[in-house]
């Protein structure tokens, strides 16, 4: 299978895509047998995640719903269902060569129409599959292992975009002329990964099976995983502790317990594994606000806010300060000439002064409302802190807190919020995940998570567009590179601190990060040391 | 007369049964409205979680929730699929609301009932003791003891049992309904649900049991002074037959009628219980269908719940006329 495979992966694009041989387990031989109790929260609310990509549903999926690709922890591409992928000179014609003699879970043989189905399903239903798919024209199937996507511009950013969790490959005899968002396999999935779906007992747990005809023999070790969910946060950092849970990921505990629990001989912490979605955390303003339309008071902003103390006091030391918005761990994008805003209180008054925002007698100069992104602590946190931080120089500050359902009605339908503090995902390339919030064309009031800023820069704009379809991966580095200056410099948004997501272990577990995803990947390698 | 009664009960049911429909369409119409003034829809939650949307998905989403129609519309739909016992879809499950709640029901109900079990009966022994004992140390330590499970918060109670029994001794599971994957059966199967409820089901009932103890013991002081125990005190009966038939019987009525207020506040009480031991029940699941807007869940869980208090009012009735046979309930 090596073999054929370092025959088949190559690519026209020279140099942008690398052979490599399969994951290779670390030093020891996996061990069969056992059983991986996965801790998530929230607890999915599907299991296939085509229209609801919530974190939970992409973290469980791919162990039973897979992609056409895996991603090393270098992003090198590794083969999943697709064996090999050749992309024409002008990047417009992809041609994907799916591995033989795989069946789904039902028995049903893994075709080219199924992958066919998938792409055309998840370009009309998946949040990001509009983006991803965009430029795909047409899709051929010239026979049962070839698929060609003959694309109307090139899509370079396409190809980072295949991993089970993020275009997931569905069976279409399951979902073909059914309504795929009420299709009731979303909950019983059936897919062609190393574990198959058995049970789900709602709020209580979800049960994978070995899959004994998996592609990939001998994986899985892994007898059973059972995917547990635990409302309650202090209670989640117990279950680690005293072994109920074996592993889990993302925002699962709070920061602040995290130095009690890496302390545990039995737990580790992996910090790799999140490069595919890596998280930036941002301060996003809103234009249209008579105060922070003005630069010099979102220059004054940026003096103002101490990033090393946000770092320390609401990230743990988790994460590192940055300097815009795409995450230094996207090294091929990722670029740190930019302007600098130093922590200068005095600079941000002499700011705010000279743009006409004096103090008034009782020393404030205007009050704005500031509203955190609902999710776990470090949005409150840092809206205190943004609070204190912007008090010292006369900004008043007021927080206002809210559901998730409340926030996203109020920041991007209603648009009535002056500045908010959320992390945004980078997603597995800038043009999906980064261009969404910059480019004046999605500007969109009523779409969560677009354009909220109101931010419009022809330049910008130029750059994003540029980079959508530019196949140099050098001149697109350098699009990209244009595009942060300009941001950086315009200030639509603060970007303190690119998160370090980190996944918490009990050390008898191994084998669990080998790729980008980490454990979003399907897990075929994981074993139980006991 | 066992006739007549038999027939008395069930008019008595027939006519609870007509007072309830009233109320059930009032208290459902009543929430369907005071959820609208939520912001945000399901639709907003679920592309907040999924942490991107473009306007198609999200048009997508609303016609697949039926979110695209007037509130009106939406509210008529719900009625006329309520009249015909559907309970709709939940957004958030992406499952039949009938199917999830009858999944979680036997794990509210089991939690509540223990939890209410235990209350009353540590609680009215409490009570007995310390009204038996009134102003003496026994009194004195428990009405200590009563004041501390009053005053502590469920969350904390749950939290401290957890540290205590999971985490330092590990005699306990700190989570769960029962252990997974483990396929018990018979004996083992029962033990291992005992060790999973009794921390959860402790922790919900010691602000009621504080609550029954006292109200046990200022009842019985009451009752103690009226003239039918002097009378049964110079028939010659012993100090325990005046205490346990005399005395604690007729304090039970104030502490059953407070009790009967009180299943509407367990279920209340459960969603923070549930939430700390990740039990899987109707609180738990209450809980998130709020923060998902998801209505049909929430409306189903809201209607269930009056039900449950409903019934529950009707047995406390009945078990009057049985501890007092002067109260004409039927």
């Amino acid at each position: 299978m090596r073999a054929y495979l370092s025959r088949r992966i190559f690519s026209a694009m020279a140099g942008s895509m690398l052979l490599v041989p399969p994951l290779v387990a670390r030093a020891d031989t996996p061990k069969r047998g056992g059983t991986l109790k996965f801790l998530v929260e929230p607890e999915p609310t599907s299991l296939v995640p085509i229209a609801d990509t919530t974190g939970a549903n992409v973290m469980i999926s791919a162990k039973v719903t897979e992609g056409l690709f895996n991603y090393g922890l270098d992003f090198s591409l590794r083969p999943s269902l697709a064996t090999g992928l050749q992309t024409s000179v002008d990047g417009k014609e992809m041609t994907f060569t799916l591995r033989q003699g795989v069946k789904w879970h039902d028995g049903q043989p893994f075709t080219s129409a199924d992958v066919a189905f998938s792409i055309e399903t998840l370009k009309k239903y998946h949040p990001r599959g509009k983006a991803t798919f965009a430029n795909v024209a047409e899709i051929r199937t010239p026979d049962d292992h070839t698929v060609v996507l003959v694309m109307s511009l090139p899509a370079p950013y396409l190809i980072n975009a295949l991993a089970g969790q993020e275009s997931p490959i569905i069976p279409r005899h399951i979902y073909d002329g059914s309504n795929p968002l009420a299709n009731p396999h979303n909950n019983a999935p059936i897919g062609t990964g190393p574990f198959v779906f058995k049970d789900w007992q709602r709020g209580n747990f979800i049960l994978l099976e070995r899959n004994p005809d998996y592609w990939d023999q001998p994986k899985p070790y892994l007898d059973r995983i059972i995917v547990r969910t635990i409302p309650d946060a202090a209670a989640r950092s117990v279950a680690l502790e005293t072994g109920e849970v074996d592993i889990g990921g993302e925002y699962l505990v709070p920061l602040s317990d995290m130095g009690r629990l890496g302390s545990l001989p039995q737990l580790g912490i992996e910090t790799q594994g999140y490069a595919y979605s890596p998280n930036v955390h941002r301060i996003e303003f809103n234009l249209d606000n008579p105060y922070f339309k003005n630069l010099p008071v979102r220059q004054a902003v940026a003096h103002a806010i101490n990033k090393d103390i946000l770092l320390r006091t609401v990230w743990y030391g988790f994460g590192v300060v940055t300097t815009g918005p795409i995450h230094p761990d996207v090294a091929r994008f990722y670029t740190a000439d930019v302007v600098k805003y130093a922590f200068e209180p005095s600079t941000a008054e002499k700011l705010l002064d000279e743009a006409g925002f004096r103090r008034g007698e009782d020393g404030v100069r205007f009050s704005v409302m500031h509203d955190p992104l609902p999710i776990g602590l470090m949005h409150m946190q840092t809206g205190e802190y943004i609070k204190q931080a912007l008090g010292k120089v006369g900004i008043k500050v007021t927080l206002r807190s809210q559901d998730m359902a409340g926030y996203i009605k109020r920041v991007f339908t209603d648009r009535q919020f002056d500045f908010t503090n959320g992390a945004m995902t980078n997603g597995p390339d800038p043009t999906l995940g980064v261009q969404r919030f910059y480019w004046s064309k999605n500007f969109r009031p009523g779409v969560p998570f677009s354009n909220a800023s109101h931010f419009s820069n022809p330049d910008v704009d130029r750059l994003l567009e540029a980079a959508q379809s530019e196949i140099d991966l050098h001149k697109r580095a350098e699009d990209f590179y244009g595009f942060q200056r300009i941001v950086v410099q315009e200030l639509p948004d603060i970007t303190p601190i690119a998160v370090k997501l980190f996944t918490i272990y009990n050390k008898k577990v191994k084998n669990h990060t080998l790729t980008a995803d980490g454990i979003h990947c399907n897990l075929a390698d994981v074993y139980i040391d006991s | 007369m066992a006739l007549s009664r038999t027939g008395r009960v069930a008019r008595r049911l027939r006519r609870t049964g007509l007072q309830a429909i009233p109320s059930v369409l009032g208290i459902v119409i009543f929430n369907f409205l005071l959820l609208q003034l939520a912001p945000g829809d399901a639709a907003d939650v679920i592309a907040g979680a999924s942490g991107a949307a473009t306007a198609e998905t999200m048009a997508a989403l609303r016609a697949q929730l039926g979110l695209d129609h007037s509130m009106l519309h939406q509210l008529g739909a719900y009625l006329w699929n309520l009249a015909h016992l559907r309970l709709g879809i939940s957004a958030h499950f992406n499952m039949p609301v009938g199917v999830l709640i009858l999944q979680r029901l036997p794990n509210t109900l089991l939690l509540m009932i223990t939890a209410l079990l235990l209350a009353l009966t540590f609680g009215i022994a409490a009570g007995a003791v310390m009204a038996t004992f009134a102003g003496r140390w026994a009194d004195r330590l428990l009405s200590i003891l009563a004041l501390l499970f009053y005053s502590v918060p469920g969350f904390w109670a749950g939290l401290t049992l957890i540290i205590i029994f999971s985490v330092r001794l590990q005699w306990l599971p700190s989570d769960g309904f029962t252990t997974v994957g483990a396929d018990l059966t018979g004996i083992a199967y029962a033990r291992d649900l005992l060790a999973h409820l009794v921390m959860p089901a402790v922790s919900l009932s010691l602000f009621f049991l504080a609550i029954y103890a006292r109200l046990t013991r200022a009842a019985m002081l009451e009752v103690a002074r009226q003239d039918f125990v002097r009378t049964a005190e110079a028939k010659g009966l012993s100090a325990f037959t005046v205490t346990v038939r005399h005395i604690l019987r007729n304090a039970l009525v104030p502490v059953s009628t407070v009790a009967g207020l009180h299943i509407g506040m367990l279920m209340g009480g459960s969603i923070v219980t549930e939430t700390v031991f990740g039990w899987p029940g109707l609180g738990s699941l209450a809980y998130e269908a709020v923060f998902a807007r998801d209505f049909n869940l929430l409306l189903a869980i809201v209607l269930l719940s009056a039900i449950v208090v409903i019934i529950a009012n009707v047995l406390i009735d009945l078990l009057h006329t049985w501890l007092d046979p002067r109260v004409e309930a039927i």
